[in-house]
């Protein structure tokens, strides 16, 4: 016997619902794919861009922090130091700015076909991975580089943390993830994120330890500081692949509660502007 | 026993609209609103403590910028069943079916769905003009709610269906529209589900294309499997259903056998005074600067009537004003029988030359007036639709359901045999009989 839906209003909170994200999977699978398959059609450079993104951005920031400012990078070259730090960072901003206009811009479907709508930030947010794949290749060779370059003064090392990189990738998803929602759904009734959130990047960027190194701030501040999910996903990342400082345990505990509070916090709203979306979008 | 797969009970939908609804909610509407809710909460409060109970349920039941789309609907569809939807424009039909398709949630009442639930309510949902003819079939499978292996079992079958073969991996935004439009109907055609829900697809295509799909739908609807069909297409209507709901100003306003209700549908709302006039607050603002005032059918003494005589001219004429002037503006009208089928279509500058003359219409009052020539139309009762567009570049006014008039047939060829004549013209034809 088939199932019945039943379809009344929902008040209050909502339920999560997630297993319909589930039987939904097929459908993040191919948003995923069409994204990406759309993204550089009619572009010159294509798929390179992928790499030459975040690349320029290093050698900008190399320049700049690294050689004017000539800013702290603990004992690393510069340019592995920031691009290590690059790499989630592109992932979480390119999903707050493509996630944050990802229902509005999906509005016809919206509008006309019933689908889990927590599949679209989701599809937005995965999409990100293949960038950063395509950019940890790119980070491994500055490695390799530097590795082997004569007077750079760096060795790289095989440590048992390295073994810990896929979590600090899945704390950055759950961030990623956790303000997309928000961020989406309120983008769907106020208009004003999508005006806010080039400044909302880039006020973020320098409250997150990417041109510089969280040891700058000092120690009395650092609980407050890690209150930004991504501090604590970046000094992961450096922590497990240059094996700088110490382990950042506080900074990755306070990260770590953040971002899965702004996640749960995200569904739930989420869920909740949900029923309103086809009719104000 | 459950034979029940659709059950509606009492379902509304308002929807808001605010005194500009061309802007979206900013953050500062919200503010200023989440103030007075504050003030309407301590307002509550003290009524509460005073002892009232009979508080108010529905969301904000004092605002006047509340529109009812739907109003207490309740029916039911039994499994197997081809049930017809028809009503005019803004009468709820699409609110409904978004309502069962679950894009959107009613505002108060409930429904159950008894299984899987396919709809097409426009189809080429999530189509991109970049990928191709190949990937959009997954995508829109996909969002569609198709498996991965379920689309790939129907490939062949979706492709062979939409007759674009050779261009299966030519992006689709290369397809010409009749070929973008076959396509996507073939994916929505295979979804297969338990309860499908027909929106006016078929109002759009060739008329080979047009049976195609009517004869999917039959199919679908042979294979037990319980249809809804909204359509404006009344003979579609008769063809595909036995049952049809009509739905006015958001009720559910009858309910019956097929022929009875397009019967109704068709009859229902008109006066009989051979004359239609629109006041500004039924002509939807997006007609703007077009502003129609009147429509009727008059006989050759000027008269306005409501039955016509078929044995002499009649003139039919549309009163509007233009706030703007319109380039490339067609006034026109459709005639149709009460089974909803088209006699012909007219426009005001279907003349090459009057269309030279009027290229531009200055701001004004006009009527555009016109004669059907006597000895036309068989007895019976006929619709008129009104169109105002320019062509290609944006329909104005559109009303498919503006006046109904009779006509009577005494004194017109061969009546002198007491029979009904079968189709909707009852020309005088010079016969000739020879003997060889």
């Amino acid at each position: 016997m088939d199932s019945i839906i039943f379809l009344r209003p929902t008040r209050g909170l909502a339920a999560l619902n997630l297993r319909d994200l589930w039987v939904y999977r097929e459908l993040v699978y191919f948003l995923m794919w069409r994204d990406l398959k759309v993204r550089y059609k009619q572009t010159l450079l294509g798929a390179s861009w992928a790499i030459l993104q975040p690349v320029v951005q290093m050698v900008i920031f190399t320049l700049l922090f690294g050689g004017v400012a000539n800013l702290s990078s603990e004992g690393v070259p510069y340019p592995v130091f920031n691009f290590t730090a690059l790499l989630p960072w592109g992932l979480f901003s390119k999903a707050l700015s493509d996630a944050g206009r990802a229902l509005v811009n999906n509005r016809n479907m919206i509008t006309k076909v019933y689908f889990p709508r927590l599949v679209i930030p989701v599809s937005s947010v995965l999409a990100g991975l293949v960038d950063f794949a395509i950019a940890f290749g790119v980070l491994v060779l500055i490695i390799i580089y530097y590795h082997f370059a004569p007077g750079a003064n760096f060795d790289f090392h095989f440590t048992p943390a390295l073994l810990t990189l896929p979590l600090f990738l899945i704390l950055a998803l759950v961030s990623a993830l956790g303000f997309s929602l928000w961020l989406s759904a309120m983008n769907v009734i106020y208009r004003d994120v999508g005006h806010v959130l080039p400044f909302l990047t880039q006020i973020w960027f320098f409250i997150t330890p990417i041109v510089y190194s969280s040891s700058e701030i000092s120690s009395k501040w650092q609980w407050l500081y890690a209150l930004n999910p991504m501090t604590g996903v970046i000094e992961g990342f450096r922590w497990a692949i240059l094996g700088t400082q110490s382990t950042p345990a506080l900074l990755l505990i306070i990260s770590t509660l953040v971002a899965v509070v702004v996640l749960i916090s995200g569904l739930f709203y989420f869920r909740r502007m949900e029923r309103s979306f086809a009719d104000e979008i | 026993m459950d034979d029940i797969a659709i059950r509606v009970e009492n379902i509304s939908k308002s929807y808001r609209i605010g005194t500009a609804p061309e802007r979206y909610r900013t953050l500062r509407d919200s503010i200023t609103n989440a103030g007075r809710h504050i003030l309407a909460a301590r307002h509550l409060a003290a009524r509460l403590s005073a002892g009232r109970s009979d508080l108010a349920r529905s969301p904000d039941p004092s605002s006047h910028s509340t529109i009812w789309a739907l109003k207490d609907v309740s029916f039911d569809v039994r499994r197997g069943q081809v049930l017809g939807i028809v009503g005019r424009n803004g009468a709820g039909k699409s609110t409904l079916l978004k309502i069962l398709s679950r894009v959107t949630e009613p505002s108060t009442g409930q429904a159950e769905i008894h299984g899987r639930v396919g709809s097409l309510l426009e189809v080429g949902t999530g189509f991109h003009p970049e990928l191709t003819g190949r990937e959009n079939i997954y995508l829109n499978g996909a969002i569609l709610g198709m498996k991965r292996v379920e689309i790939e079992r129907k490939f062949d079958e979706i492709v062979e269906f939409s007759e674009v073969g050779q261009f299966i991996d030519t992006p689709v935004k290369r397809y010409s529209s009749g070929m973008y439009l076959r396509l996507a109907f073939a994916v929505a055609a295979h979804l297969e589900p338990e309860i499908l829900v027909v929106d006016e697809v078929l109002a759009v295509g060739d008329a080979e294309f047009q049976r195609k799909c009517l004869g999917k739908m039959s199919d679908v609807a042979q294979a037990g499997r319980t249809v809804l069909f909204v359509s404006h297409n009344m003979s579609a209507i008769l063809r595909l259903t036995e049952e049809t709901l009509v739905l006015e100003k958001g009720r559910l306003a009858y309910r019956a056998a097929t022929p009875e209700a397009v019967d109704y549908y068709m009859a229902a709302g008109f006066s009989d005074a051979g004359e239609r006039l629109w006041q500004a607050s039924e002509v939807p603002a997006d007609a703007a600067p077009f502003q129609p005032l009147a429509l009727r059918v008059r006989d050759p003494k000027g008269r306005v009537v409501d039955t016509a005589r078929s044995t002499e001219p009649l003139s039919i004429e549309v009163e509007y004003r233009l706030d703007q002037p319109i380039t490339g503006l067609r006034v026109g009208i459709y005639l149709l029988t009460m089974r909803g089928e088209y006699v012909f279509t007219s426009f005001d500058t279907d003349d090459p030359g009057k269309f030279e003359q009027h290229s531009t219409r200055p701001a004004g009052h006009y009527v555009s007036r016109c004669t059907l020539p006597a000895n036309w139309l068989n007895e019976g009762r006929y619709v008129l639709a009104v169109n105002a567009s320019a062509f290609h570049v944006k329909r104005y006014f559109w009303d498919d359901h503006a006046l109904a008039f009779n006509v009577d047939a005494t004194g017109a060829p061969g009546k002198h045999w007491p029979e009904p004549r079968l189709g909707p013209v009852r020309p005088a034809l010079d016969w000739m009989i020879e003997t060889l």
